[in-house]
């Protein structure tokens, strides 16, 4: 049987681990190289990589981290932030990343997950979609949530899939950060809209969320960041909990 | 001894080198290469394959002579080939992703797209999933019944002959996600990317 997955993601920020506090308030704490193999070892399904600042920062440091933590992990590692191009994407792969996230430039440029799924296969290709509730629909909001495309996200997300992502990787931006939970109608809305996975993300406080993320949310996978990385929670006590709420985990 | 991954561009095959240079340490040397008389001359050969059946068979056949020396290494000599995710499907005679393309045409089969029962079952077919072993096969040394794998794939090899399966796994129907014909290996899934039972795969391999 297929398992739920738990990803563990890291806010990069100059090649340091970082999570905001809806995007602002950064505080630093720790080496990403060391955090991910930490993750990995306590059974983390896939680890995550954003670079949340890359868009308008100097960004090769994040090379350099994904490159040594592909040595030192063997799950899945998944790199975003400030992906622009397939050139991008190309350099992140060949460093050792398994699987890219795009944001921004999905929205600008529709072309460029086109053109990476069929050179590189949908199966690295996941598209990040960061959505705020707006009255009765979700907007795409786009450069590390500070603009709105005002694009629907459920025919967003429809679309991406057309385009050729493998996955999607769905952050509620009224959530990010709040530790209130996921939010789980856009989760399940989005889920029932398309046929590739939907990793949930944005908003998990505790792990009765990561229940509901699965369970009412309809999410393959259950992204966080602040409850492992401060220590909340460890990856395994989160995979005993879904355990015992019925959740088929990896343990 | 030496160990050849075969780079025919064929997209990412980072974490496979990174995985194989990680367990074989300094005991045996990891050759990344698509120079023929390299892989001709090595002991052992690793085929990957990411993306599409078509253009892993087109990048294959890009490289002049490259399928001559595998077809001399796997089929004449029966030297051993592991093919991990797309390097396993083009062990079959064919394949329907995208197009109807040929492949090698080593073991006897199809792939074709999993039936994922109008929508019942996402595709791709991504993350861990539990392997049912079929038969003994060498690259299963030490790695127990029920053992999580990673996936990532939407296409599943259908051989003719059953007793070449190894393991199945359960997503949607039985998935074929290992093969061993004598010396030809396979794994649907992604070893280099399966944590500690991927790496003693890998182990096993390397130590055949």
């Amino acid at each position: 049987m297929l398992k739920n997955r738990i990803i563990p993601c890291l806010d990069v920020k100059n090649g340091r681990v970082v999570k905001g506090i809806n995007f602002v308030d950064l505080k630093d704490a720790g080496d990403p190289v060391e955090q991910a193999k930490i993750y990995s070892d306590g059974g983390a399904d896939e680890i995550c990589f954003l670079d949340i600042t890359a868009s308008n920062e100097n960004r090769d440091t994040i090379y350099d981290v994904v490159e040594k933590t592909s040595k030192k992990c063997f799950v899945p590692l998944t790199v975003g932030g400030g992906v622009r191009s397939v050139d991008d994407i190309n350099k992140l792969l060949s460093c050792g990343a398994d699987k890219v996230s795009i944001n921004t430039a999905a929205v600008e440029n529709s072309k460029v997950v086109v053109d990476s799924s069929k050179k590189f296969g949908s199966q690295c290709i996941v598209v990040a979609i960061d959505a705020k509730k707006n009255e009765d629909k979700w907007e795409v909001f786009t450069h590390g949530g500070r603009n709105n495309s005002g694009i629907d996200a459920l025919e967003y997300a429809e679309q991406m899939e057309k385009n050729g992502a493998g996955e999607l990787l769905v952050t509620s931006m009224d959530r990010d950060g709040t530790q209130v939970g996921y939010d789980i109608d856009l989760m399940s809305k989005i889920s029932s809209k398309v046929n590739i996975p939907v990793i949930a993300s944005g908003g998990v406080g505790n792990l009765d969320h990561m229940v509901d993320g699965i369970k009412l949310g309809k999410a393959s996978a259950v992204l966080a960041a602040s409850i492992f990385h401060y220590g909340k929670y460890s990856v395994k006590e989160a995979k005993d909990y879904l355990d015992s709420k019925g959740i088929p985990v990896r343990i | 001894m030496n160990v050849t991954i075969v780079d025919y561009k064929s997209g990412n095959i980072s974490s496979v080198i990174n995985s194989f240079e990680e367990v074989a340490k300094d005991k045996v040397n990891i050759e990344v290469t698509s120079d023929l008389n390299k892989i001709k001359s090595s002991d052992k050969v690793v085929l990957p394959g990411q993306g599409s059946f078509k253009s892993c068979v087109e990048a294959l056949n890009n490289i002049n002579g490259l399928k001559d020396i595998l077809n001399e290494f796997a089929i004449t000599n029966k030297k051993p080939l592991l093919g991990i995710c797309v390097g396993l499907q083009m062990f079959a005679d064919i394949g329907y992703e995208e197009t109807e393309t040929k492949g090698l045409g080593w073991i006897a089969g199809k792939v074709s797209k999993i039936d994922n029962q109008n929508g019942k079952f996402k595709l791709p077919h991504i993350g861990w999933n539990q392997i049912n072993i079929v038969k003994d096969s060498k690259i299963f040394k030490d790695i127990k019944e029920n053992s999580h794998m990673y996936f990532v794939h939407s296409y599943e090899f259908i051989p003719e002959d059953k007793n070449v399966i190894s393991a199945t796994t359960d997503y949607s129907s039985n998935i074929v996600c290992s093969v061993e014909k004598e010396n030809i290996f396979g794994t649907q899934f992604h070893p280099e990317k399966s944590d500690k039972m991927g790496l003693k795969i890998i182990d096993n391999f390397i130590n055949l």
